[in-house]
């Protein structure tokens, strides 16, 4: 854990809190709460410094930094929670009163399962300080790399248009109970995404990248890239909408797969309302639900997901595979359906970061394979129309092209497609080597089969 | 009068529609009945003073700051289980300034004048930053100072009323709701927000205003032959009091919601076809939202949500604004922040800018955009309109304002047709109720739209039930396309609680009035693909 160096300060000094900071803290909400039966504090330190452009300009930047506590308390079998973000020992008690009154005026819950008392925790090494204090000046300079890349590498007519944000980010969050457990987590996390349109508005093209560590990013290649594909995507021609193979690359990837996350709970599917329900009762764990080389996992020391240790309720999240081989080995399980079935908890989906691995190829490998296809940067609007199969709609955006015989031969308009990112890991044709996408998420190209582009959408 | 109203109604011709919402939706008559407008907190004047004149030391032209205080409430609740009640406050400042047409904005929580002081010298700092990277400056449209006090004319705060009495009728619900045959899951739930925002400029603006907005739901899952069919109810989220939600009367109707899931177990997957689609209002104001709404941003169209929410096929404003036929005569669409019971309601917006009515299409035209300040002057020279139409908001003391949309409705038509009518006139069409599945392109463009219940009308009447119904079409061919629309007894008020937009990205409410309407030809698609 790496905590920032100069000791501990005062609550109002400092950016983040550190772990002692984060403990006082904790102890003196719970000390106030002494009359309830049982306590749980968490606290949310945070640090936020963006800067935003548009038409080559900064057209916002800001800084913003806040500190809440949620104090949780139960009495008997009934609870409820209250937030402040003001520190000060009356705000505090008042919040701890207000979350008293709350739960004393809360019915009954069958299904509350007391706070967890002192745990073991894997200490992920997801802080980096350089990207957490990332000031205005570096975050313009990394604008304006961008720019000139993407100006540089636009070829054509006129200057390029274009627009992006930058964020990084610095927080400590800290779960302590009246039962003796402290959780203490920091992490940083940076991102930077560039959107290039040409001057004549036929062509755009998008390039992101999201990071625990702010060196891990190029703002020069991503304002490159992000212009190589508005300049190659000009004037796009309608394909006949249909059933094509789509080679995703791993942002379009991301953009698909973590969408399978909240199917993998184990009690809607106990309860008969999940692709995972087994029909007449059950979970399809054990079965085949993917093509037999996806592995998708969670797993918060894996050092190129660095998630989050713990979850909301302190409980340790450690390595979950959720589908190991395309076979279904695992559903999360809240303690209570994990006392009630039998099972061990697990803590919410995607707690410790999502990873779908598989392959070893690059995007260019599965462009070069692929006889006649449709390849995707990334997606947008993604709304669920069916939750019995995951199914998906949403648009192309930013860069959609097609490939015959292994070469990407021309720029298509986007489309519109219904799909579900469940279904098609069993048309897999081909799975590429997982890439770092954003922080906490690793994942691949795929080549998918009859992947439904439903309609056409004018939007460039 | 302010003056952005006088410049409204100098450049709409035919405002006779425009008026008619407030003969539709009026607010609660007896104002002594309503809650009073608090004062601004003398701690946060104090703080804000210090912020600015820290700013105005530094250089800046133009400075404001906002002091907010959220206040939000959420309960959620599963058959006769609480799953979670919970409060929460926040409190904090925002500081945003010009130096040399380069904006800077810092926020904390640290509440103290150093606190406020250092906001206002990082905000220093990010404008300077700013400026090594800029093609034009900032210029922003006059606004007379204001100053004053409003809140939501509510007789009830909701956050208020007691976690037991809210917890108590949401069971009630769900009590109800199980006993329909078949339905075994129940969620119902209630959100609350009440912020309390003094905003304080350096010309002289002083404002705090108190918003009041709440949003109930409901939805019950029935499970049978092994499948599962949901129904949500349309309760719409308002910017209205406690009475509201009695209004609703969730026990008493849960059982009906309910029932809904149940004959969705049963409904005849639709063949998918084009078919003319009957949109109820509860439908209607998502599509609203998403196809004009967004559309007719003024950041959009210029391309400063390039990188996130897209850009509008309403665009380049030169090219639009009194050119793009948008839809039949019959389609005016309204901008509204004084709707009675809106979500978008205020007095003054986050620049201090007086809230405004104005038309954005008129007898199916586009006529103009929403705008804010520093946007006001790109289309002035198009839309003669010289001062900001007030639709600066940001949804935290720690965002940045910026250019969100105010309520956007269609306007009833005339004569008065019903729901009824616009069926008995159909040979051949699809009768959808409530929102349900939305996406829309980055330009929104294409749209596909599900709904929550599907009915089947031939000649004239409703048939029967469908499932599995998704709306699939193209922005101005759907529109355009509308050929029957509801008359002013049919008008209902629908809305989003958590509208995205913007990096980082911030929520708007916002609500969207409308009538029932037909639109001829509507691709349909079946959305039960199962390999």
């Amino acid at each position: 854990m790496s905590a920032r160096q100069g000791g501990p300060r005062a609550v109002e000094g400092g950016r983040l809190l550190s772990r002692q900071e984060a403990r006082a803290l904790a102890d003196r909400v719970l000390k106030m709460s002494a009359g309830a039966d049982q306590t749980r504090v968490a606290i949310v330190s945070a640090h936020n410094g963006n800067t935003r452009f548009a038409d080559a300009s900064i057209s916002t930047s800001g800084e913003s930094e806040d500190t809440s506590v949620t104090v949780t308390v139960t009495l008997g079998r009934r609870r409820a929670s209250a937030t402040t973000n003001t520190l000060d020992d009356a705000a505090l008690r008042r919040t701890v009163d207000l979350a008293t009154r709350l739960a004393r005026l809360a019915r009954e819950d069958p299904e509350l399962m007391p706070e967890l008392g002192a745990q073991t925790y894997s200490a992920p090494a997801a802080f980096v300080a350089r990207t957490a204090d990332l000031d205005p000046e570096a975050r313009a300079t990394a604008v304006r790399r961008a720019v000139d890349a993407a100006n540089a590498a636009g070829e054509g007519p006129g200057p390029l248009f274009s627009a992006g944000f930058l964020e990084a980010r610095g927080s400590a969050i800290a779960v302590a109970t009246s039962a003796g457990l402290f959780a203490y987590h920091q992490s940083s996390e940076a991102s930077f995404s560039v959107t290039a349109r040409t001057p004549e508005g036929t062509g755009s093209g998008w390039a992101g990248a999201g990071a625990r560590d702010w060196s891990a990013i190029d703002p020069a290649a991503i304002g490159r890239i992000a212009a190589q594909k508005a300049a190659a995507s000009r004037n796009p021609q309608a394909l006949e909408p249909g059933f094509y193979t789509a080679v995703l690359e791993p942002q379009a990837v991301n953009d698909l797969v973590p969408l399978i996350a909240p199917a993998l709970n184990a009690r809607t599917a106990d309860e008969g309302r999940s692709p995972f329900s087994k029909p007449g009762g059950g979970t399809r764990i054990g079965e085949q639900v993917a093509d037999a080389r996806v592995t998708l996992y969670s797993d918060p020391t894996d050092p190129r997901l660095l998630g989050q240790p713990f979850d909301g309720e302190g409980l340790p999240v450690g390595r979950m595979v959720w589908i190991e081989k395309g076979v279904l080995r695992n559903l999360s399980y809240s303690r209570f359906w994990a006392q009630k079935t039998g099972r061990q908890p697990t803590g919410p989906p995607q707690a410790g970061g999502l990873a779908l691995t598989g392959g070893t190829k690059t995007t260019d490998e599965l462009i070069a394979g692929c006889e006649r296809g449709i390849l995707v940067t990334h997606f947008f609007y993604i709304r669920s129309l069916e939750p019995r199969t995951v199914l998906q709609t949403g648009l192309t955006r930013d860069g959609t092209f097609l490939i015959e015989k292994g070469k990407i031969t021309r720029s298509l308009k986007n489309f519109r497609w219904n799909e579900s990112p469940l279904l098609m890991l069993n048309r897999l044709e081909d799975i590429g080597r997982p890439e770092p996408v954003a922080a906490g998420r690793l994942m691949p190209a795929l080549r998918i089969t009859r992947f439904d582009f439903s309609s056409l959408s004018d939007a460039v | 009068m302010s003056p952005t109203r006088r410049d409204f109604l100098k450049t709409s011709a035919a405002t006779a529609a425009s008026l008619t919402v407030h003969d539709l939706v009026t607010d609660l008559p007896g104002a002594a009945q309503t809650l009073a407008a608090p004062a601004a907190d003398p701690m946060a004047l104090d703080l804000a003073n210090a912020a600015l004149d820290a700013a105005r030391s530094g250089g800046a032209s133009y400075a404001d700051v906002r002091v907010g205080r959220y206040r939000r409430q959420a309960i959620a609740t599963r058959e006769q289980q609480v799953l979670s009640v919970a409060d929460s406050e926040s409190y904090g400042l925002g500081v945003r300034l010009l130096v040399d047409g380069s904006w800077g904005f810092a926020a904390t929580s640290r509440m103290t004048r150093r606190g406020a002081q250092q906001a206002a010298l990082s905000a220093l700092v990010l404008s300077k930053a700013a400026r090594a990277v800029r093609r034009h400056r900032v210029e922003l449209a006059p606004a007379a100072p204001v100053r004053g006090t409003w809140i939501t004319p509510v007789r009830t705060d909701p956050i208020e009323v007691s976690i037991e009495d809210k917890i108590a009728l949401l069971l009630a619900a769900n009590e109800a709701a199980l006993k329909v045959k078949g339905v075994q899951f129940v969620n119902s739930g209630l959100q609350a927000l009440r912020e309390v925002k003094t905003l304080v400029t350096t010309e002289g603006t002083n404002v705090t205003q108190t918003f009041i907005r709440l949003g109930p739901s409901f939805s019950a899952t029935a499970v049978g032959n092994g499948d599962f069919q949901s129904f949500a109810e349309a309760l719409a989220p308002r910017g209205e009091g406690w009475e509201y939600v009695e209004s609703l009367k969730l026990p008493e109707n849960a059982e009906r919601w309910a029932s809904m899931a149940v004959q969705k177990l049963s409904a005849r997957s639709v063949d998918a076809g084009t078919y003319d689609l009957i949109l109820e209002p509860s439908n209607l104001w998502l599509t609203i939202h998403e196809s004009i709404g967004h559309a007719t941003e003024l950041d959009r169209a210029i391309g400063e949500e390039a990188n996130y929410a897209g850009t509008s096929f309403v665009a380049p404003p030169e090219k639009m604004i009194g050119q793009l036929r948008y839809g039949p005569p019959t389609m005016n669409i309204q901008a509204d922040r004084t709707q009675p019971g809106s979500l978008s309601r205020v007095a003054w917006d986050d620049e201090g800018v007086p809230a405004d009515q104005w038309l954005l299409v008129e007898r199916g035209v586009m006529k103009d955009y929403q705008t804010t300040r520093e946007q006001a002057s790109r289309i002035q020279a198009l839309t003669g309109v010289s001062r900001s139409h007030g639709c600066s908001y940001a949804d935290s003391w720690s965002s940045v304002q910026f250019q969100r949309m105010p309520n956007v409705s269609l306007l009833p038509g005339e004569p008065d047709v019903t729901l009824d009518d616009i069926v008995a006139a159909t040979a051949r069409g699809i009768v959808i109720k409530h929102d349900g599945s939305w996406s829309i392109d980055h330009q929104r463009y294409n749209f596909q739209f599900s709904g929550q219940a599907f009915y089947e009308v031939r000649n004239g009447k409703i048939v029967g039930m469908l499932r599995d119904v998704a709306y699939q079409a193209r922005t101005p061919d759907f529109w355009n396309a509308m050929d029957m629309i509801g008359g002013k007894s049919s008008y209902w008020v629908g809305g989003a609680f958590n509208d995205g937009k913007g990096e980082p990205s911030q929520s708007n409410s916002v609500s969207h009035g409308c009538v029932p309407a037909r639109f001829r030809n509507v691709r349909i698609l079946n959305t039960a693909r199962t390999a």
